[in-house]
């Protein structure tokens, strides 16, 4: 089985470019350019460079004693929430901001959720002095708003979608909106291994980087590159894809993923894709959707402004289908105690997204030599505002 | 796909087609407005496939969409509503929408159903080419449905001469790269669409997007066998409470 994208644009069912003409140059342009151009010794050199002086990379993969302790196995955190800007966010926007400067582009939209891809956008449009158009849910704005401050710090315009259910689906939905309008000189960061085919390959390429440091960082401290399991959270899934890819084709690794139930998966107040979901399109790419019996989307449900998505990139709609990947769910509440205990037990305020991943270590029967990665994709700051609500 | 062919035969100049999101602005108005239509002249309707997440669509239409799920409008219901179109209205009727609510109803299902009311004709933007080609270009035909593809100002001639060659319902020429009703006019397109008259095309064509008074009307007529409106006419049913009026009103102030 492969688990890796297809020449189409496939994984296995998934995937694909349901896209308007409006955005077949585009995409187009894209597809014949993003392999070739990010796989120029020149722009690895940048983006290598990039990532170790300016993001702070190799992240620290972190044997976490306490925590270990609690639950009777090895448990190392990958440590994104140690890069420029507090999560795995940039390592994509680094790489799709070089791809963008290539092409000539000179005006940059994306959509966030939490705000940290918005953030992490933000930052690298300042950093290359382009323009910086920012879509984010009305809801989102409410809930995250040290990060929409942040963003407007570093030169962004942050526009409020105020349709659909004004998360982040409604955001993407814009942003898709505004490159249909401005199609010559824009550039659209996507924030997740969502959207039409490249972007799930894109991203996920450039989220990679997290496993490939994980391989001779297990191999540094384990004697193997390996763990026995894999676990992190999943929105759209670029976290979930950068930790993977690398282990993608080792059946020795279980790879698990958690999704948000919400309030839980049979309350209606959810974002569990895969529990609740079915094949269908949307924001241009065939996956794992949550819908009506007549294929309206339905508005998700999460605390974590950064899982709050009706579907989940194609790449993990693919590892569910075939079985190659665990998918688990866990409730707000779930999610809230585990940040909690972390920030006890080590010392670290991780994101609410992330600790949806932390959660999970309550659902697995773990053996006491078994080696655990959990990919720590942000730090908490941004949340505090939720979390003091139930200190 | 007959009636689509015939219609263009007849009215090869300045043919007006106008697009209506289905069940929209109340749940039963459909099959009313599409009388409406007919009685003054207009010579087809697209009706939009109401879509939560309308990503091409500007504010107006994305209110219609939302109105009409509101509303209560599916497809299943939609079909029903037009079980016996075909004894009150001859022009052709085409579906518009996007792919989603397609896919669940299921392709073959859902070409059944269009053959069994008499629609001729599709307008699916976020159907990919290739997967039209490979998978439901018979399908669709096999059921008299006619396929409409959209055109760009970025679209590139040898794409725009592939899809003139695979269509078998008229092209779709999107008067500027924008979404629904975003554009203040067509005037700025004017290269582009003299590019395309130019390249004598095969298939009929009509301008879409932006066209929404008796002006660009008659730009849009100059530069292909007619036109699209929209948006401008989703405003003017917004708020009716007489569909006779209305449209009556609308269509003479285009043409
Ligand atoms: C810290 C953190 N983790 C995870 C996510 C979810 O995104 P993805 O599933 O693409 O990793 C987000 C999104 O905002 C985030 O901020």
């Amino acid at each position: 089985m492969d688990y890796n994208v297809d020449e189409n644009g496939y994984y296995g069912k998934f995937g694909g470019a349901y896209i308007p003409e409006m955005l077949y140059p585009n995409v187009e342009e894209l597809r014949e350019n993003y392999l070739k151009i990010s796989q120029e010794p020149e722009f690895k050199k940048e983006f290598d460079d990039l990532l170790r002086n300016y993001v702070g990379r190799p992240s620290p993969l972190y044997l976490a004693k306490r925590l270990s302790a609690k639950y009777g196995a090895k448990i190392y955190l990958k440590r994104e929430d140690l890069n420029h800007t507090g999560a795995h966010k940039i390592n994509n926007t680094i790489g799709q901001i070089l791809l963008a400067n290539r092409l000539g582009k000179k005006r940059i939209i994306a959509e966030t959720g939490a705000g940290q891809h918005g953030v992490a956008t933000a930052t690298v449009c300042a950093l290359m002095g382009l323009e910086c158009i920012i879509y984010m849910g009305a809801v989102d704005i409410e809930r995250q708003q040290p990060n929409v401050k942040r963003m407007q710090l570093l030169g962004a315009t942050v526009v409020a979608a105020e349709s659909g259910s004004k998360t982040l689906k409604d955001a993407t939905n814009e942003a898709i909106r505004d490159w249909i309008n401005n199609p010559a000189d824009t550039y659209y960061i996507i924030g997740s291994v969502v959207g039409p085919h490249p972007y799930p390959d894109m991203v996920a390429r450039f989220q990679s980087v997290i496993s490939e440091e994980m391989k001779w960082q297990l191999e540094e401290h384990e004697g193997r590159d390996y763990p026995d399991r894999i676990i992190a959270c999943v929105g759209g899934g670029s976290n979930a894809a950068g930790c993977f890819y690398h282990y993608l084709d080792n059946d020795k690794v279980e790879l698990i993923a958690a999704e948000p139930a919400g309030l839980g998966l049979e309350t209606g107040k959810t974002a569990a894709t895969t529990a609740k979901g079915k094949p269908g399109v949307l924001h241009a790419a065939k996956t794992l959707l949550m819908q009506t019996e007549d294929g309206q989307v339905v508005e998700p449900y999460s605390l974590s402004a950064g899982l709050d998505y009706p579907g989940i990139g194609p790449m993990h709609a693919h590892l569910f289908d075939s079985g190659r990947g665990s998918f688990k769910y866990v409730t707000d509440e779930e999610a809230l105690t585990a940040c909690f205990e972390l920030s006890k037990l080590e010392g670290i305020i991780p994101a609410l997204e992330t600790a949806h991943a932390l959660a999970v270590l309550n659902q697995l029967d773990l053996k006491k030599d078994e080696v655990v990665v959990i990919n720590l994709s942000g730090r908490g700051d941004k949340d505090l505002e939720t979390l003091i609500k139930y200190i | 796909m007959k009636r689509i062919k015939e219609a263009f035969e007849k009215k090869p100049d300045g043919l007006l087609s106008i697009f209506v999101t289905a069940g929209f602005p109340n749940l039963n108005d459909t099959v009313e407005i599409l009388k409406e239509l007919e009685a003054n002249g207009v010579e087809m309707v697209e009706l939009g496939i109401p879509f939560s997440d309308p990503m091409a669509d500007g504010p107006v239409i994305q209110e219609a969409s939302g109105v009409a799920i509101e509303n209560g409008m599916t497809l299943k219901l939609l079909f029903e509503q037009l079980k016996d179109i075909r004894k009150e209205v001859s022009i052709p009727i085409l579906l518009m929408g996007y792919l989603n609510p397609v896919m669940q109803y299921g392709y073959e299902e859902f070409c059944k159903s269009c053959q069994e009311v008499g629609i001729d004709g599709v307008i699916l933007p976020d159907l990919p080419l290739y997967e039209y080609k490979k998978e439901y270009k018979e399908l669709f035909e096999s059921h008299g449905l006619a396929n409409t593809f959209l055109i760009t100002p970025e679209t590139a001639p040898e794409r725009i001469k592939e899809l003139d060659s695979l269509t078998n319902g008229f092209l779709y020429l999107v008067s500027s790269s924008s979404t629904t009703g975003k554009k203040s006019g067509i005037d700025g397109t004017i290269d582009y669409l003299s590019r395309v008259k130019d390249m004598n095309l095969t298939s009929p064509s009509l301008i879409g997007f932006n066209i929404k008074d008796s002006e660009s009307y008659k730009i849009a007529c100059k530069y292909s066998n007619g036109a699209i409106i929209g948006t401008a006419f989703i405003k003017a049913i917004m708020n009716s409470n007489n569909f006779k009026i209305t449209v009556k009103d609308f269509v003479s102030s285009i043409r």
